[in-house]
């Protein structure tokens, strides 16, 4: 699915998640965090990747499996070095403003991996098991 | 659905009321500018009622914060009241309990001010 970079977008691409994940039996608390997730990483793509750009698109893809789901969120923005980011957990950065998007997605999903575009942009891709084991 | 503020005072404490969702855009900018006015007019005592706040993502965080610093700049103190599960699992991912004070009832809250 392409998606433009816009906030409306960022609705579009929690429906089409959370609908997703309701098909395969998530519980309300997981489809709460997935959507969170979901989000958090639209809003990277639209504001910090695409910078809000008409002639950028977000490119959205799910996949549903018996026991996960597979979420893909990629930007045609410049790209980030994820070593670089501050760390919002830090003492001197726990008052900044900005910076809690990555750390909200690392928190709500199980697998959550970030690399770089071909042959631009930042490819994210987030995967939740249903009634995971742990 | 966006974030509805209203403001209360109980003796010299301004109670913020927000209902709905703190989220990018119109919410998360209309919430940090309700709290900018009060510090600007001079408000020291102010708790943020969010017990009915259903929803907070990443921006909305970052205005809570902003608003943080922007009352303690002033000389006054911003606390929060009625956290539901998900903003107190919110506060406890982004370390955010060790600067906000949290309180479950108001009259608790509004007695930790003076």
């Amino acid at each position: 699915m392409l998606l433009d970079s816009t906030l409306d977008s960022v609705e579009v691409a929690e429906t089409e998640v959370l609908k997703a994940a309701q098909d395969i039996g998530f519980g309300e608390d997981e489809l709460h965090q997935l959507g969170m997730a979901v989000r958090e990483s639209m809003v990277n793509a639209v504001v910090h990747g695409n910078r809000y750009n008409a002639r950028k698109k977000v490119h959205l893809s799910v996949t549903q499996d018996a026991d996960r789901l597979t979420v893909v969120i990629a930007d045609e923005g410049d790209g980030f070095e994820l070593n670089e980011l501050p760390d919002p957990l830090a003492e001197e950065n726990l008052l900044r403003q900005s910076g809690r998007g990555l750390l909200l997605i690392r928190a709500f999903v199980d697998e959550f991996q970030v690399r770089r575009g071909e042959p631009t942009g930042t490819e994210v891709r987030m995967v939740k098991y249903l009634a995971k084991a742990s | 659905m966006s974030v509805k503020l209203s403001t209360r005072q109980v003796g010299d404490v301004t109670v913020i009321d927000a209902a709905g969702r703190i989220t990018l855009g119109e919410a998360a900018s209309s919430f940090r500018d309700e709290i900018r006015n009060l510090a600007n007019k001079g408000e020291k005592k102010l708790l943020l009622n969010l017990s009915e706040v259903s929803y907070i993502d990443s921006s909305g965080i970052g205005e809570m914060v902003s608003s943080f610093t922007t009352v303690t700049n002033h000389g006054g103190q911003l606390k929060l009241l009625g956290l539901n599960k998900r903003v107190k699992d919110l506060l406890q991912i982004t370390k955010l309990y060790t600067v906000f004070e949290v309180f479950d009832d108001e009259a608790s809250a509004v007695r930790s001010f003076a």
